[in-house]
């Protein structure tokens, strides 16, 4: 039997790569699409692992709805990286620079 | 046992009716040409949002009931921030409509989707449960990258839904990623049974309580765009097309009211300890960037974003202050604030021509000359933000200092009230602009193109309520503190 704890310590892992993946990636715009799926795969993994340890199945329901708006905001995402590219025929991160923020 | 009638399915009437309605305005594009299916799609679209705000305030005087297993609330503040998105988003779809048919973003697509983020936000007022929640945050969100993205041919708009799309999903990763640890605390999603019973058994200096806290409140603070969080405010205000600014900007500060209340107060409301400092630090931080920031700048919607970020720091200052008249106050602010948004940018809007856009801060030279009335309507509405006596803003202010002094945070009041005095020289600033300077010539030459007259009543109805409702304030806030 593995320990909660394990599945956790992955779940904080993927959390991890996720963020460093967003923050410190200067030059792909797709490699930030992908550590925003993980972010919500460590969220998922959390769900899971509480849910059976607790023995309440609300957590698992719960990651059922994570999946269809995961599914829902990578649709977006990519539409919206297909704008970008047609605008700009570019979809390096160090371009997005028109607006001064 | 489950039945249809002990779901409470009328409690979601004003969703269902308006879901029902938005997924008919998609449809007409089938029957009718795509130029002129909006004719049809638009007042449509209004009327929906208005029946759907009237069944929403038809259950204003409800005692507060759980419907559908647990997953929505029905209260009396419920029903009220319900109707007023609703009326607010028929509002903004009222102004927007000319400015987006010139850019050519007036599409069937785009007033489903405006339909469909009302929905989201009166999911997110309605929800008793962590799911709920977290589906209402996303389907607001979802909708608004796909409207800002909708002005294909901008080079800016795609670059703004692109920023405010990775920014948002990392907010939406946080406040998921804090959910689950507080799932694995106490057990439940049920906001009710998380106040209920996790106070006997966690303390509020349990570390991974206050590592869940913290990040479901990063999370909130990315979609309030209050300080330390704030980065994608100015860039999405300015780079989405200004029907689209005004839509985000305006009505989805009462959702975020909403869901502050619904996830802090009552789920997380025993563990006040946790929350009140970093909401009192956000908050004053937010109020000073937002205002000294907004001196410098040369757009106008720049400005209005950042000052955007400093009401959302007063906002979260009565929030803080965790009594019912704090949480009355903040609830008032976020009401009269939206209202006056959008009175801002709808002449903003009224002004704005075929490739003109109004929104630099020198377009707004000698707008007395030009259109007295619109600039008169403006100067309501610029003093209501900057919180000057005879308009609703300052009383809305004044209600949120009150209640941090009774909750005994006076250096914090001492520090807001400074940095709103520095605030209004930016605001005073397009008061000299519109009253005191010349107009450009080619602006002069221009201005014969008018507005819908239609547009010209609403907008006064508008910004004159702003200054007219100052009488009655003490009973509307008796009604709001009412409602919680």
């Amino acid at each position: 039997m593995i320990p909660l704890s394990h599945y956790l310590i992955v779940g904080a892992l993927l959390f991890a790569i996720s963020v460093v993946g967003i923050f410190l990636n200067r030059k792909n715009l797709v490699i930030i699409l992908m550590a925003i799926e993980l972010l919500l795969l460590a969220a998922n993994m959390n769900f899971v692992a509480f849910s059976h340890y607790l023995g309440d199945l609300s957590g698992q329901v719960f990651v059922f709805f994570i999946l269809t708006v995961a599914a829902a905001e990578a649709a977006i995402g990519l539409a919206i990286l297909i704008v970008l590219f047609r605008t700009r025929r570019s979809i390096n991160v160090q371009d997005l620079d028109r607006l001064q923020g | 046992m489950m039945t249809l009638a002990n779901l409470h399915l009328n409690l979601i009437a004003p969703e269902i009716f308006l879901s029902g309605a938005a997924c008919l305005v998609l449809l007409i594009e089938l029957f009718i040409k795509p130029a002129r299916a909006c004719a049809l799609a638009w007042p449509l679209s209004l009327i929906a949002l208005l029946i759907s705000g009237g069944l929403a305030f038809g259950q204003i005087n409800n005692p507060p009931l759980i419907g559908l297993n647990g997953l929505v609330i029905s209260d009396s503040a419920a029903a009220l921030l319900r109707g007023m998105s609703c009326f607010l988003a028929a509002g903004v779809l009222f102004y927007a409509q000319r400015y987006s048919q010139a850019r050519d973003i007036w599409r069937v697509e785009y007033l489903t989707l405006a339909l469909f983020g009302v929905v989201g936000m009166m999911t997110m007022i309605g929800s008793a449960h962590l799911l709920t929640l977290y589906v209402g945050v996303e389907l607001l969100a979802l909708c608004l990258y796909g409207m800002i993205a909708m002005q294909r041919d901008a080079v800016q708009a795609a670059e703004a839904a692109m920023k405010y799309f990775i920014l948002g999903a990392l907010a939406s990763g946080l406040l998921l990623y804090g959910m689950s640890l507080l799932y694995g605390l106490t057990g439940t999603l049920s906001l009710a049974s998380i106040s209920a019973n996790s106070l006997t058994t966690l303390l509020p200096t349990s570390l991974p309580l206050m590592l869940a806290v913290v990040m479901v409140i990063a999370g909130l603070l990315f979609k309030l765009g209050a300080v330390p969080f704030h980065m994608w405010v100015p860039d999405v205000y300015e780079g989405s097309a200004t029907g689209t600014t005004l839509y985000l900007s305006a009505v989805p500060k009462l959702a975020a009211f909403a869901i502050l209340y619904r996830l802090l107060e009552q789920g997380l409301g025993g563990w006040i300890e946790i929350w009140q400092d970093i909401l009192l630090l956000t908050g004053i931080f937010s109020i000073a960037l937002g205002n000294v920031i907004a001196i410098a700048q040369t757009s106008l919607k720049r400005m209005l974003a950042y000052s955007t970020i400093s009401h959302m720091g007063f906002l979260l200052l009565g929030f803080a202050s965790a009594t019912t008249s704090g949480y009355a106050a903040s609830m008032m602010y976020a009401l009269i604030y939206a209202i006056t948004t959008l009175a801002v940018f709808g002449v903003m809007l009224a002004l704005s021509r075929d490739g003109f856009e109004s929104d630099q801060l020198d377009d707004l030279k000698g707008l007395n000359q030009r259109h007295p009335w619109l600039a008169f309507l403006m100067l309501l509405a610029i003093f209501s933000l900057a919180g000057i006596p005879p308009t609703a803003g300052f009383f809305a202010k004044l209600l949120i200092l009150q209640a941090v002094v009774e909750a005994g945070f006076l250096a914090v009041v001492v520090a807001a009230v400074l940095f709103a005095v520095v605030g209004a020289f930016y605001y005073l600033r397009v008061i000299k602009l519109m009253y005191f300077d010349a107009p450009r010539e080619d602006l002069l030459a221009a201005s014969a193109r008018g507005y819908r007259p239609s547009v010209l009543w609403v907008l006064t109805a508008n910004a004159v309520l702003v200054v007219a409702i100052t009488p009655w304030i003490g009973a509307i806030m008796d009604v709001v503190s009412s409602t919680l």
